[in-house]
């Protein structure tokens, strides 16, 4: 199920609805009233809130460790218990349907004033209403903004599904009315480390696999931790699709559906504050204020969202044949147990898979190929030669595999001139030369420090847009710089690099752990098919046209390349032996204002601790 | 009685012919004598069967059992909707008999074997009806009139020495040995292995069948091995005793078999497993007989040698007398049955029961497919009033209690002792009963249960006159995880059906058969149409293969008391760890060097 097609541009995808279409037509308080009967598990085991509670506190998982931590503290267990009660009440949801009507009344005003269109795969929601009923759902979206998951439950409500309850981060209860009403709509609450808090573990994970057990109500976890800043997925957790999975792995359940969501915006309502955060400015902490402050956005004008409900993807045939069932024979199955060395690494491969299928199915606008072509050109383009090369671009892409949404009946121009009207706020276009730049900026006089920032800003919003489609050239632009590195047309030396260098960004960008030689022919056959390369028994020939879309692949990876290499040069040059983890990206930072991404910077220093070129000395 | 008279007598004039007559090996024909009343391509006596009559009704020929001879209204609406079966497509046996290749025999053995008297035959019907059990696979092919390899010849030792000679002259001449009890196998344990260049000799015990003695000091009975069930409880209950292990097959299977496959008896809880009841076993192996010096009831001798005769499935030796446990027959016996509203609470009860250890000779939990299935065989009701009553039961349980037909399950029960006793003990567990929900629902329904588990085998042909196949299969586990194995094995079936391409739902059911203190043994029927299928033995196997695997993989074990034959010895390493096996294979090694008993079974 999770093998990808060996030809991934013949990937068949489903059609989009508008969902806000009906929603400009009628009545927002009537639909929010309408009569809701969701689709059920058929094992369903109708249960209240506060039943759910009690059945994870007395559950006899919860209770081993209790008598564990309660031995090795010396504290009473009822006393530990008491603790566990607590814990519980401060993450569990209180969903109620009243609030969720409050909910879908508001989200359709906002919907409709940010958003031209929400465009959602119907096929994918009969999918999705099928597998609710057949088994437990877990809805595995990605995550770019706050929006999704209000999005989600959004949509489920609209199509008559059951409604998600969704893990979401403790930095939301602290905006204390929100914080609420968002429980009252199914979120509930994680802290965001509890490394080796033994309690807090297993009241958490019993609390997700009852509601799993019991077919409460689907699951909703974002597989990447948090929101990607950078619009590039992050590399997956697998704590939460652990726990996920194992009422499967103990037999407690036949099967588990996982069913991966991409959602994708057209202009991300958080741009320019990612771009700030990834600069070092710190994220303002969620609070209710905030949020009013925020209504800003309100007023502009974010394009079209698209919304992709993925295959389910069953965990059952997932771990056949790399699953041992039977090792759990032989432990009472409330035990807590770590999971082994093969489970682990067949989760982080689940994880990865599931990643890659979001990214797959994340729907790219023409936009996100102009910025690609721009951020390439720091000088700015013609407008003439920016069409053209978009288009070429477009074809490009298109033969990758990507998932465009180009309008289909208007000239080329035409969608170029509307994608820069969109991002206005980005670039400025002056006598048909494009160019990004500060438009909004105060024209008070700044200073240079200042001047650089705000570029940096753009370069960096900008970037998020071409990082979205990084995933259609990843693999062949590692091939390109690899051929160009390895100084040699021996097939041999040229997978050497090409393995290096997929290990060297294997925490930059999604790489399946294991699938080098899978992705390397990948590689061979999408530039061979495009007429780029040759690939012969031991070697591999460039063509004579092919010149210029090996220039573009090398140049895609070219910002990364560098990054690294600053971070590298800054290390090498660094005197300073007792270099703490705290002062590692501010010094990066003041050495070289243009490696400015905290994201790449973190990522090139996992890569390089986990190549073991760097060290990591305990203090 | 009669039937196991006759045997006597024919068996003491066979030993009379052996040993007055030099022509013993031909006469060996008219040993064959218990085949003549069983059916030679499906289940049990041959004027026992299942058919639909012209008006379309199910009923049950013959007068052995309770059914015989009644209409069974309910079955073939049943059977129809169940399994989307049609009257008008039928799927008879084709053939009325197997042609078999000659015979591989070894003639210094034949030789050999007639100067020691022991009765023998190759005749092509005494072959085939000791070449399989009856596994699906077997049954079905016989119906098709294939066979693949068949023993060369059939032997029938009539006393302990007999088989000491035969065992000696096998292994002078190198012969394969595969000792044949009753033929009840559903593990493929008697196919012949087709790599078998040898000559096989299949060892038929059936003439060793007296109880040699009977010691009420004691109360052990020493018995011959080749004892079928029924006649040795029949045979002591005429001295006033029992053995009190019922297997479901033990109108069929013997003693000897019992011991070696480690058989489980119905109502174990009151006289527990085969190897509860042994108290000596005497084999004969290639390495000469063994046994234990005295028959004390428990000894610290090392290993217990007994466990390494228990479940060895033929490929030791043959296991010719034993001593096992006899008590007096109970004063007074109880079926009752307890529907619940569901399986998770049945289950629930039944796992109480076990805590308390307050267990009825027998107690089964039915799901609630099984519950309909019983249903299903309820004979003709004679009066118009039962029927009101039947109604009046069913309104009772359904509308007034609420309970769901499609989820509420029942409970057999067999309680046994003396009559007071009995009544008290029914008490107790009808109280635990009621707290999960459970209602009494009568001793007709309790009986019935139980019948459904003698005739099953005859149900499976007609299924199969009918495009329907089936099989059971059985596994024990831990009770935590009673419900989850049933729930995914259940699904499992159904799921892997589909798959491949079976077109209608398969029936795909359950019941808790057993209970013990850790855990419980669970019984698994599946059945499905195979109309539109090109191979569907082939389906069927592999969809078992996905149901064991499934079973594995929730925690049951490998067998609970089918044993493990050829059909599951792929996983034998997998349940017993490689030292475990390894262990088996050393006293194989020691035991058998020249591969005599070359069943392959287990190992």
């Amino acid at each position: 199920i999770l093998s990808y097609p060996r030809h991934p541009v013949l990937k068949k995808r489903d059609d989009f609805e508008d969902v806000l279409e009906e929603r400009r037509r009628s009545s927002d308080l009537r639909y929010a009233l309408r009569c809701y009967t969701p689709t059920l598990y058929k094992g369903l085991v109708p249960c209240k809130v506060s039943v759910l509670k009690s059945i994870v506190l007395q559950s006899d998982h919860l209770q081993c460790v209790i008598k564990q931590v309660s031995s090795e503290s010396g504290d009473s267990t009822e006393c530990v218990a008491e603790e566990a009660s607590l814990i519980l009440d401060e993450m569990a949801h209180r969903m109620q349907l009243s609030t969720v009507r409050f909910f879908v009344f508001t989200l359709s005003k906002a919907f409709k004033r940010l958003f031209r269109s929400v465009c959602v795969n119907e096929e994918g929601i009969q999918r999705l209403q099928q597998a609710v009923q057949e088994h437990p759902v877990v809805l595995l979206p990605s995550h770019r903004s706050y929006m999704d998951f209000l999005m989600m439950s959004y949509l489920l409500y609209m199509f008559d599904l059951p409604l998600p309850v969704i893990a979401a981060g403790m930095d939301f209860m602290s905006m204390k009315f929100i914080g609420e009403m968002l429980r009252m709509s199914g979120a509930f609450f994680i802290r965001r480390s509890f490394g080796g808090d033994k309690l807090y573990w297993a009241v958490f994970s019993e609390y997700v696999k009852t509601m799993l057990r019991k077919g409460y109500a689907p699951i909703e976890f974002f597989l990447e931790g948090t929101r990607s800043r950078t619009c590039k997925s992050l590399t997956p957790k697998t704590g939460l699709l652990n726990i996920v999975m194992e009422p499967f792995f103990k037999g407690e359940l036949f099967d588990v559906s996982l069913v991966p969501v991409s959602i994708s915006y057209e202009r991300v309502l958080e741009e320019s504050l990612y771009a700030r955060e990834l600069l070092g400015v710190p994220k303002p902490k969620e609070s209710t204020s905030g949020l009013l402050k925020a209504r800003r956005v309100l007023s502009e004008d974010y394009g079209s969202m698209h919304v992709y409900f993925g295959h389910p993807v069953s965990v059952r045939s997932l771990a056949e044949g790399k699953i041992k069932r039977s090792q759990y024979n032989l432990l009472p199955r409330y035990i807590p147990q770590k999971p082994s060395v093969d489970t682990h690494e067949f989760l982080n491969d689940a994880a990865f898979r599931l990643v890659r299928i979001q990214e797959e199915n994340m729907v790219l606008k023409p936009w996100v190929l102009i910025a690609t072509l721009l951020l390439q050109n720091p000088d700015g383009m013609d407008l003439s030669s920016l069409t053209e090369q978009t288009d070429w671009l477009r074809h490009l892409a298109l033969a990758f595999g990507a998932f465009l949404d180009w309008p289909d009946h208007e000239a080329c121009s035409e969608v170029i001139s509307c994608s820069l009207a969109l991002h206005r706020r980005l670039l400025s276009v002056s006598a048909g030369h494009v160019q990004l730049s500060v438009t909004d900026a105060p024209q008070v006089e700044t200073t240079p420090e200042e001047a650089v920032f705000q570029r940096a800003v753009v370069v960096l919003s900008c970037a998020s847009y071409r990082n979205q489609i990084l995933h259609v050239f990843l693999r062949p632009a590692l091939l390109a710089v690899a051929m160009q590195s390895a100084n040699s047309s021996r097939k041999d030396d040229i997978y050497n690099c090409f393995n290096f260098l997929r290990n060297m960004f294997s925490n930059e960008f999604i790489l399946c752990p294991g699938d080098s030689v899978q992705d390397f022919e990948e590689a061979c056959y999408l530039l061979m098919k495009r007429g780029v390369l040759q690939v012969l028994e031991h070697e591999i020939v460039m063509s004579a046209s092919g010149q210029s879309t090996l220039a573009f692949l090398c140049s895609v990876l070219d910002p990364f390349l560098q990054g690294y290499q600053v971070v590298c040069r800054y290390l090498c040059e660094e005197t300073n032996e007792n270099l703490t983890e705290k002062e590692f990206i501010p010094a990066v930072r003041s050495f070289c204002f243009v490696s400015l991404s905290s994201d790449l910077q973190k990522n090139a220093l996992a890569a390089l601790l986990r190549l073991k070129a760097v060290r990591k000395v305990k203090v | 009685s009669g039937l196991s008279q006759q045997v006597i007598i024919m068996a003491t004039r066979i030993k009379y012919i052996c040993r007055h007559q030099d022509e013993a090996y031909k006469l060996g024909l008219s040993l064959s004598f218990r085949q003549e009343i069983m059916k030679w391509n499906g289940w049990g006596y041959s004027d026992s069967r299942f058919l639909f009559n012209k008006k379309g009704q199910a009923e049950f020929t013959g007068k052995r059992y309770r059914l015989s001879g009644l209409i069974l209204p309910s079955l073939k609406d049943w059977f129809e909707g169940t399994f989307g079966a049609n009257l008008q497509h039928k799927s008879p046996a084709t053939v009325s008999q197997v042609a078999v290749a000659p015979p591989n025999l070894n003639e210094p053995f034949i030789e050999d074997l007639k100067a020691a008297g022991v009765a023998a035959s190759h005749d092509p019907e005494d072959r085939v009806f000791r070449a399989h059990g009856h596994c699906l696979h077997e049954i079905f092919a016989l119906r098709e009139g294939r066979i693949g390899r068949v023993p060369d010849m059939v032997v029938w030792p009539s006393c302990h020495s007999d088989v000491e000679k035969i065992v000696e002259l096998a292994c002078k001449h190198n012969v394969c040995l595969i000792p044949y009890g009753g033929g009840t196998s559903v593990s493929s344990a008697l196919e012949c292995p087709h790599e078998e260049t040898r000559s096989i000799v299949s060892l038929d015990t059936s003439q060793m069948n007296r109880i040699l003695w009977i010691d009420e000091k004691n109360l052990t009975a020493h018995v011959e091995a080749g004892i079928i069930g029924q006649d040795l409880e029949r045979q002591l209950n005429e001295h006033g005793y029992c053995t009190g292990h019922e297997p479901d097959s033990m109108e069929f299977s013997s003693l000897g078999g019992w011991v070696a496959t480690r058989a489980s008896g119905m109502k174990k809880n009151i006289y527990g497993n085969i190897e509860d009841l042994v108290v000596h076993i005497k084999m004969v192996t290639p390495r000469g007989v063994i046994e234990k010096s005295c028959l004390g009831p428990r000894m610290s001798t090392g290993p217990d040698i007994h466990h390494f005769i228990l479940g060895s499935e033929g490929t030791l030796g043959v296991v010719t007398e034993v001593t096992m446990k006899i008590r007096p027959i109970p004063e007074y016996q109880k079926y009752g049955s307890v529907v619940f509203p569901n399986f998770q609470q049945g289950v629930a009860c039944l796992r109480e029961v076990a805590r308390q250890r307050c267990a009825p000779a027998s107690i089964r939990l039915m799901d609630n497919e099984q519950f309909q299935f019983g249903h299903a065989l309820k004979p003709q009701v004679s009066s118009i009033f039962t029927s009101f009553l039947d109604g009046l039961k069913k309104f009772y349980i359904t509308k007034f209690k609420g309970f769901d037909p499609h989820h509420l399950c029942v409970a057999t029960l067999l309680f046994e002792g003396d009559r007071g006793k009995v009544l008290q003990h029914e008490k107790q567990v009808y109280d635990i009963a009621a707290k999960f929900g459970g209602l009494a629902a009568g001793e007709d329904n309790g009986q019935r249960g139980y019948m459904l588990t003698f005739v099953i085998a005859y149900l499976r042909d007609l299924g199969m006159d009918y495009y329907v196949i089936g099989e059971s299969f059985e596994t024990s586990v831990p009770w935590d995880r009673v419900l989850d194995l049933c729930r995914n094995v259940k699904e499992r079936i159904v799921r892997e059906c589909k798959e491949r391409g079976v077109q209608f739902p398969p029936l795909s059911t359950c019941r808790v058969t057993q209970t013990y203190d850790a855990g419980a043994c669970v019984y698994f029927y599946f059945a499905f149409n195979y109309r539109g299928l090109s191979d569907p033995v082939h389906v069927y196997e592999q969809v078992e293969h996905a149901a064991r695997e499934e079973i594995l993989a929730n925690g049951g074990s490998l067998s609970h008391h089918h044993g493990v034959g050829k059909l599951r010895k792929e996983w034998m390493k997998e349940s017993v760890s490689g030292v475990g096996l390894g262990m088996l294979k050393s006293v194989k090694e020691y035991v058998d060097p020249q591969n005599i008993f070359g069943n392959r079974n287990l190992l």
